[in-house]
Parts: structure tokens; sequence; C-alpha cells
């Protein structure tokens, strides 16, 4: 069983949901990205998710490409994230997801990324523009390491695509709540509740629902129906209104975090 | 389809033989097959026809595309104009200023063009928010691509568009010189006039491929867009070709000074034609194919795209290396007078 995994059933066993804050390695900095995430984890965030900032990311609107950019001004590698993630493992149990896109893993070399993520202390990985077709030797890679590669859902999928992403995903199925790319909205989109019991019907894997979810009140009413509830541009908003000052930035950002978890405990 | 290449573009479009550049440059016999003669300027209004027409089979109501030079935008908006779908065109901030012409075409023919603000404000750049914004309106939108890239099956599909171009042109060199081309030239940015060009003659091993990148400054000085010259291999926009990139694989933008060429990718196809050496790629600069716009204006009284304007400038290169019977077809695939005045303003800017 995988941190992630164990997480779940962890929460499932206490009735609750897991909490699934998004943020990007090196926005603004490597040192406050350490002290965010340390802070997320204080103020109930379950499992984290870390963006290793890619040049390209067509799956995200501006909030996000924003962070990439901070990130990559600094010079952000993968390597620089592992480093982040085997810092943060000193201390921290928190399940940590990597999110990047396809080009940066395979320069990388799939085997070679898979094992310096898990030596670092990362428990998964999500590509967002590698569909489970093209990752069958990823998936064998990382299956042999125990690191969970978690593929991804819309309310496009049909259900041949449900059956082939929830066989392939490991640790979770990411849905994506809406058709469109990562951002908060005002409203959550139609439907979530009816998609996610068509995914039910044809896997036992927790489901985590992201994309468009910005405030306690939605998060909560999402949680009813899911496992995880996954909040990245939202968080991010914040952190970008307190870029000149670290400190206070973790500080609001922990507090979002905890009013979220507020929301989503029951 | 066949209805709609010959009564609204204009096909087929003429082979012709440019005498007095094949006297200049003195070697093999040059045929120029003029899509620049194609309604809207470009060869780009083959594959636009084309995809609309699926559009409109799907049932969708809208079209989306990216451009760099606006060709591609001005042949989607027109499809979209003449089948009556609504158009949207995402264009980088920087083509939108040096395609001023092109933005106001497309704004006549009724789209909407969308300034993208990212990134390096060209072509790639316009191809991620073209995406973006189709990811979320898939359910009554058509992404029409422009090039032989993208996912599958864009680039097989706009490949078999464009291969309109070479089925005509072996026709054509048939009745013409009762035999084939010993050489097929053509630009590449994405790929989609050369790789029309080239597939009908791709079991023809003798008919040699030539596909003409563009080198901006140098291929040494890092601002180019020579993807398979310069690039390593990597995964863009869905598919699996070279890439101008870092080490990391962190995308570098590419220059060019023809919009049209200005990005960092290129078509899988061409990756696999150039890995298994049935097409072979060069380069040449900016300044080369400022050189070739003047020269074919000057020499056949045709001004072409400064896309186009690439591969009439490698046939300094090519040509010394052939004899007087030889015979080579280059796709000259668009006219220049999208780019009449950005040439202008940089002959007054050096003089």
């Amino acid at each position: 069983m995988s941190r992630i995994s164990d997480k779940f059933s962890q929460l499932k066993s206490q009735g609750q949901r897991a909490l699934m804050p998004f943020i990007s390695a090196g926005d603004p900095n490597m040192e406050t990205s350490y002290r965010l995430l340390l802070e997320l984890e204080r103020q109930g965030a379950d499992i984290v998710e870390l963006g290793i900032p890619f040049s390209d990311p067509i799956a995200d609107g501006p909030t996000i490409q924003r962070a990439s950019q901070r990130s990559l001004k600094n010079g952000t590698t993968v390597d620089d994230v592992l480093e982040l993630v085997q810092r943060v493992r000193r201390t921290s149990q928190l399940p940590l997801v990597l999110m990047t896109y396809y080009n940066l893993v395979y320069h990388y070399g799939e085997e070679r990324f898979v094992k310096a993520a898990v030596s670092a202390g990362a428990d998964g990985l999500i590509v967002p523009d590698l569909p489970p077709e093209e990752a069958w030797n990823l998936l064998k890679i990382a299956d042999a390491q125990g690191f969970d590669i978690i593929f991804l859902l819309a309310p496009t999928s049909t259900p041949d695509r449900i059956e082939l992403v929830s066989k392939s995903s490991r640790g979770f199925i990411y849905y994506v709540s809406l058709t469109g790319i990562t951002g908060a909205r005002g409203e959550l989109a139609q439907g979530i509740e009816q998609q996610v019991q068509a995914i039910r019907a044809q896997t036992d894997k927790p489901i985590a629902v992201g994309f468009g979810i910005s405030n306690a009140a939605q998060a909560a009413q999402i949680a009813a129906w899911v496992d995880g509830v996954i909040v990245g541009s939202a968080l991010i908003n914040i952190i970008e209104n307190y870029l000149e000052d670290e400190q206070l930035l973790v500080k609001k950002a922990g507090e979002f975090i905890n009013s979220l978890k507020q929301g989503i405990t029951s | 389809m066949a209805y709609y290449l010959k009564h609204y573009t204009g096909r087929p479009t003429p082979l012709y033989y440019a005498k007095r550049l094949t006297e200049h440059l003195g070697g093999a016999r040059i045929y120029l097959k003029r899509e620049d003669l194609c309604h809207t300027g470009a060869h780009k209004i083959n594959n636009t026809l084309g995809q609309v027409l699926l559009a409109k089979r799907m049932g969708k109501q809208r079209v989306i595309a990216e451009t760099g030079a606006g060709q591609h935008g001005v042949a989607t908006a027109t499809a979209a104009a003449m089948f009556g779908l609504e158009c949207e065109v995402f264009m980088g901030r920087e083509d939108i200023e040096r395609q001023q012409l092109n933005v106001f075409r497309m704004r006549l023919l009724g789209a909407r063009v969308t300034p993208v603000i990212s990134g390096s404000n060209t072509l790639k750049d316009a191809t991620n928010e073209a995406l973006r914004n189709w990811v979320t309106t898939v359910e009554h939108t058509h992404y029409v691509i422009g090039s032989v890239v993208g996912p599958h099956p864009y680039p097989m599909l706009v490949r078999d568009f464009q291969a309109v171009i070479g089925h005509e042109a072996r026709q054509q060199i048939t009745e013409q010189a009762q035999r084939l081309p010993d050489y097929l030239v053509a630009c590449v940015g994405g790929g989609s006039n050369s790789m029309g060009l080239f597939y009908p003659f791709v079991e023809v091993s003798q008919v040699k491929f030539i596909g003409v990148e563009a080198a901006g400054l140098g291929l040494n000085s890092g601002q180019h867009a020579a993807s398979i010259s310069a690039g390593e291999v990597g995964v863009l926009h869905g598919s699996m070709s070279y890439l101008l990139q870092q080490a990391d694989g962190q995308i570098t933008p590419a220059h060019s000074v023809s919009a049209g060429l200005d990005y960092p990718g290129v078509g899988p196809e061409h990756s696999y034609l150039n890995d298994i050496k049935r097409a072979r790629y060069f380069s040449v600069t900016d300044e080369q194919a400022l050189a070739a716009f003047n020269l074919l204006a000057q020499l056949e009284g045709i001004i072409p795209a400064l896309e186009s304007a690439h591969a009439i400038a490698y046939l300094e290169q090519l040509v010394p290396k052939t004899s007087r019977e030889e015979i080579i077809i280059l796709c000259l695939s668009g006219r220049g007078d999208k780019d009449v005045q950005q040439v202008s303003q940089i002959m007054e800017d050096e003089t």
C-alpha cells in the first residue's frame, strides 16, 4: 500500500474526505514552498499535489500558468523539486503527488524519473498530457517501484474511457469536474454527482475531484460525493496576493486550507 | 470537397516552369507549384475547407484556430464564413503586430481574433490557448489545426487534405515533362505544405525530398525555428517529434522573420521521414530568405510569402549540385502580399 492509498483508507474508516491542495514548486521560491508544505499539512491538508513547472502547461488556466512562470524564472528543475520533496520527507509523512507534463518526464527518462522520485520520498505522479494508452511503460516501471501513476477522467469521458482509466489509475482517480482548464470558478459545474456515480459503478478506487473549486462551501458540497477534494488555483490566487511578504503568504495560505478543512469535515 | 476545391479555391493550381529563375541558377529545371494562387493566398485553405466540412458534418456550430502568419487564420475564417459557422482565431500578440493586414482580413470575414499574451506571444502560445479553449468548448466547437502537428489524428488529417498539392503536381509534371521530378523542395514550419507535396511521392524512392527550415539569425544564435536541424526529440501538443528545447525539456521559443515558421516543433511524420532518411532537412537564415524574396519578385514577377522564400533560398545551395536535365518541383506555398509591409520596414531599417 502506498502512502496515498493508506491515507484514503484511513480517512474512509473515519468517514472523512481528503483535502488535497496543489501548489507549484518554487513559486515564488523553494524555501517558501518548503514552509508552505509544512503549513498546509498543519492546517489540515491530507495529500498535496506538487507541480513541477513546465513552459507550456496546456491544461492550466492563467493562475497556474503564472505560478509556473514565477517558478521557472528562478530556473526550477525536476531535481530542485525532488530535493524539496526529500527535505519535507525528513520530518513529514504527508503524501506528495507530483504533477507535471510529459516532456519533462521523457527528458529525465521514465525509469530514472520514477526511481529518483521514489528515493526522494514522492508517492505518485499526475501527467495530464499522457493518456493511459501511451503510459504502459511508465506504469510498468512505477508499479515495480510502488509509485502511483494517476490518470484523469472528465465530463466528456465515455464508458469505455471510464473503464480504461479506472483500471490504469493507481492510488486514486482524478475526476476533472468540468470541461475546461484549471482555474477558480464562481459556480460548480453541473452533474458532478452523477458522473462520480458512473465512475463508482466501475471501480472501488478513491475518486478525487479537482478543477474549478474555489471556496469552503463548494468544497463541502463536493465532499459529500467524493473521496478527495483538490484545490489549486484558488490557493495560488492567495499566494499571488502576498508575494511581497512570504511569512504572511504562508500564514494566509494556511488559513485558507483550514477554512476548506472545516468545510469538508463531517 | 472536390467541388469546393475546384470552384471555390481555384484548383488545380498551376505548375509553372520558372524559366528565368532556372537560367539564373544554371542547373536543374525549376517548376513552381503555385499554391500562392489559391483563394486566400496560400495552401492553408486546402485543409480548412476539409476540416470545416467535417465540423459541419459533426454538427458543430463553431470552429477555432491558431495562427502564426495569419494565413491559417484567414483560411479558417474564410471557410467558416462560407459554411456559416462561428469562428474564433487565437494569435500571439507579437504576430498580431507584424501581420496586421491578415488580422484585418479575419475580422472582415466575421471572425473574432483573440490576442494571446503568454510565453513568447507567437504561434506556440496561440496553439496552447486554442487547445485550452477547445477542451472548454468541445461540445459545440471543432478545433481546426493548421499544420501536420498536434494529437492524433490531426497530423494525418491535415496531411491527407494537403496531399492534393502532390497529387496534382505529379500529374502535371508527367504531362509537362513526361517524367517524375528528381527533387521536391518546400519550407517546413509545422510542415503542412511540404507534407502535402511529399506524401503522394513517398513510395517513389528516386524522388528526393528536401524540407527547408527557418534558421532565423543562424543555427548557432539560438534564435531560429529549425526543429529537425537543431532540436531534440520530445512531446508537445500531443505528439512526439523534434522540438526546440532546453536540456531538461522546457520548450524554447522559436524565432523566424516569417511568422508562419515561428514554431518550436515540427510534424511527427516529418520527424519520421528524417529518421528513416526518406527526406532531408536543411535550413536558411532570415537574411537568405529575404534575398530570395527579392530574387523571385525580380526574376519571375512573383512575390512569395516569406515562408516560401525559405524554400527558394535553399535553391542557391541545391541547384549547383544538379544537372540541366534534372527537375525540381518547389512548393510556392503562399504569396507575399501579407509580408510586403514587414519587408519594406526591414529594408528601411537597413538603409
